[in-house]
């Protein structure tokens, strides 16, 4: 195969190393995940055993099935937590590495952000703010075409949404001064 | 022949110029989805749900359906040029695509995947046609212990037939129903599981937990690999196609096997991932020359393609006859149904006939159009993945989370959103499946009002589940299926069966 039949290429001048040490192994990230299982398990079994989880006269009560239920997530928790801490002798796989685990927060903290500036400023303007910020700081893209691929976006989503389909997101201060 | 006779009628309400043209949009957008890396079928279709919300009911579910099969083209493309399966059900479709690719026969085998999902859809479709409507009308015969058992028998297939660890399964099972039975109880009005939040008293909408689960999620896991691509670009020329149509014929066994392997694991909760694999192992195991495959070979590429093809259409089956969905893209296609006002099940097709027979209908316009379609456009399409991650990332978080408030209209909703992201992303990294998931969140309250109505019924006597033959046969056989590991493993030990297996090479 010669190179001239490629001609698709993209770079990633991100990419995490492939020899970056380990935050955490498969096998601790189940245990946390069978442990807190656990734990929502207890909880919303306790609560419909609260809210009634016997027979009355009209027939089952309404903590009834969740309440069979929670005990069913309980259990197949609890193996999961015991499989998880006898695998654990064994070589296990690495959850994350320290390189991937900056490149998700690069991207579920920014997305965080985005969620609260939503509540106060509205989506349309946290968007604006999360695509050029995104495309500058991490994808090292040029200001001005993060800039405008942020409001040319912006504003398709409004006229679609808004205009368009009449489907109304939330709006903050700017919106409100154009009357909207 | 009554169903030929409904099926024309289905034509003639969905050609129209506006259809058609949200036909179109609906094949793009998916092709669209189907190419980005970071989303697919499922992801997509729950992304782009609200675009469909203002429409009437026939007109959003073609839309949808028409992102779907989009999706399912679009995935094949960067398979095949680049080795990137963009869904599990792809992977197989790489194993004899990309060294196509690599021979310089990326166009030849291009027209054999789009073909091949092109037939295997075909086929799944006609099954709909004539079966969905006798399995309808058997239906409406079903009380609430015959309903119980159908939700109870698609339970434990999940359970006793899917790949992963059983209490995996089971764990993504039993939350999904849990988290559905969040707010008021719909029998004695009730609050349950509110905790005092106001914002739990809607209950969590499935809608939301899907686009957090499949586009956030999504998202945070290819953020995490490596995003350079270096791929094939391919242009298909009429002769290309031609030259792999002519020699169909010859295939005609894969074809046919494979659609129905497809088929059968769309309609039982086997999924598309289970089918493909299983296609084209069997492709393999059947050739007489079975060391060529993984070479390069066409085979490879058909067996796959048709088998996950006729699996993702098939599964389509259960969802409208019986309202149970075969598939996590079945399970969001009913959601959208019921934010229309549509109650899918065997009464869909005595009250909605319209609805019904118009959906059927795009199945075969929307296949061959896309068909037609990807044919045509694969440079553009392939092109896509030229644009930074960078840019696609934040775009695909704002459109979920339009999608995601759009759905109540509630700012909770986006953190509940951002929350499922996050569990959707710890679920795929440790094995827990999120399709059980789905499925339980969706029929959730369907199947606990079944089971209420039926313990009512019989005065809290279990025995009401084999109180007939039909009802009891259901049971059983869930019953069966949810304890299948064992059974098979103890008749494999007998030497009564080959356990058979569908894993990749």
């Amino acid at each position: 195969m010669s190179q001239t039949d490629i001609e698709i290429v993209v770079d990633d001048p991100t990419a995490p190393e492939d020899d970056s040490p380990a935050v955490a192994s498969t096998s601790t990230v189940e245990i946390i995940a069978c442990l807190l299982l656990l734990v929502l398990a207890a909880i919303l079994g306790y609560d419909n055993w609260r809210t009634g989880a016997s027979w009355d006269s009209t027939g089952p009560e309404p903590g009834y099935f969740p309440f069979y239920l929670s005990l069913v997530l309980g259990g197949a928790s609890f193996y999961g937590l015991i499989a998880a801490l006898l695998g654990r002798r064994e070589t296990s796989e690495t959850f994350v590495t320290r390189a991937q685990a900056r490149r998700v927060m690069a991207v579920f903290v920014p997305t965080l952000l985005f969620c609260l500036v939503t509540q106060f400023l509205g989506l349309y303007v946290a968007s604006f703010f999360l695509i050029a910020g995104f495309m500058r700081a991490i994808g090292k893209i040029a200001l001005w075409k993060s800039l405008l691929t942020a409001l040319v976006f912006t504003a398709a989503m409004f006229v679609t949404f808004d205009i368009a389909f009449d489907v109304i997101m939330p709006k903050g201060p700017l919106e409100a001064a154009f009357g909207y | 022949m009554e169903a030929f006779g409904l099926l024309l009628h289905g034509f003639a309400v969905l050609l129209t110029w506006k259809t058609l043209v949200l036909m179109m949009v609906g094949l793009v957008l998916g092709i669209f989805v189907g190419v980005l890396p970071g989303l697919g079928g499922p992801n997509g279709v729950a992304i782009l749900l609200p675009l469909t919300f203002t429409m009437d009911p026939t007109s959003a579910i073609v839309m949808l359906s028409c992102i779907y099969w989009g999706a399912l083209f679009g995935g094949a493309i960067t398979s095949i040029l680049f080795n990137i399966p963009g869904e599990a059900w792809s992977v197989a479709t790489t194993f004899d695509g990309y060294p196509m690719a690599q021979q310089g026969r990326a166009a030849e085998a291009l027209t054999a995947a789009f073909t091949s999902s092109f037939i295997g859809s075909l086929v799944a479709v006609l099954l709909i046609t004539f079966l969905a409507p006798m399995i309808s009308s058997f239906a409406l015969k079903f009380g609430p212990p015959e309903f119980f058992a159908v939700y109870l028998l698609t339970f434990c297939s999940f359970v006793g037939l899917g790949r992963e660890a059983k209490h995996k399964t089971v764990i993504s099972m039993s939350l999904g129903l849990l988290l559905a039975g969040i707010g008021m109880d719909t029998v004695s009005g009730q609050l349950r599981m509110t905790f005092g939040s106001a914002e739990l008293l809607r209950g969590i909408n499935f809608l939301v937990a899907v686009i957090g689960l499949f586009g956030i999620s999504e998202i945070l896991l290819t953020m995490e690999e490596r995003l350079a691509l270096r791929g094939h670009a391919a242009s298909i020329s009429l002769r290309v196609v031609l030259s792999v149509w002519k020699d169909l014929p010859k295939y005609w066994v894969t074809l046919l096997r494979s659609s129905f392997i497809g088929c059968w694991l769309g309609i039982t909760p086997g999924g598309a991932i289970a089918a493909s694999f299983m296609g084209y192992n069997l492709a393999k195991r059947f050739a007489k020359d079975s060391e060529s495959f993984g070479k390069g070979r066409i085979e490879g590429v058909f067996a796959p393609e048709t088998a996950a093809h006729a699996s993702g259409t098939s599964a389509l089956l259960p969802m409208l006859a019986l309202g149970i969905p075969g598939s996590g893209t079945a399970a969001i296609l009913l959601g959208g149904l019921m934010v229309w006002g549509l109650n899918p099940g065997p009464l869909l097709f005595v009250e909605h006939k319209d609805f019904v027979w118009g959906l059927i209908a795009s199945m075969y316009l929307g296949n061959v159009v896309g068909l037609v379609l990807v044919l045509t456009t694969v440079p553009i399409f392939a092109s896509i993945l030229r644009v930074p991650f960078a840019a696609v990332a934040p775009m695909i978080v704002v459109s979920c989370a339009i999608g995601a408030y759009a759905i109540q209209n509630a700012m909770f909703d986006i953190w509940l959103m951002l929350g499922f992201g996050v569990v959707g992303y710890v679920f795929k990294k440790i094995g827990i499946p999120l399709a059980p998931f789905t499925l339980a969140l969706v029929l959730g309250n369907r199947a606990e009002d079944a089971f209420r109505l039926s313990m009512i019924g019989a005065s809290g006597d279990l025995k009401v589940f084999w109180s007939n033959g039909l009802v009891g046969s259901i049971t059983t056989l869930a019953i069966v299926l949810l304890f299948w590991p064992v059974i098979d493993g103890v008749l494999g030990r007998l030497g009564w069966t080959q356990r058979t297996r569908t894993t990749p090479r």
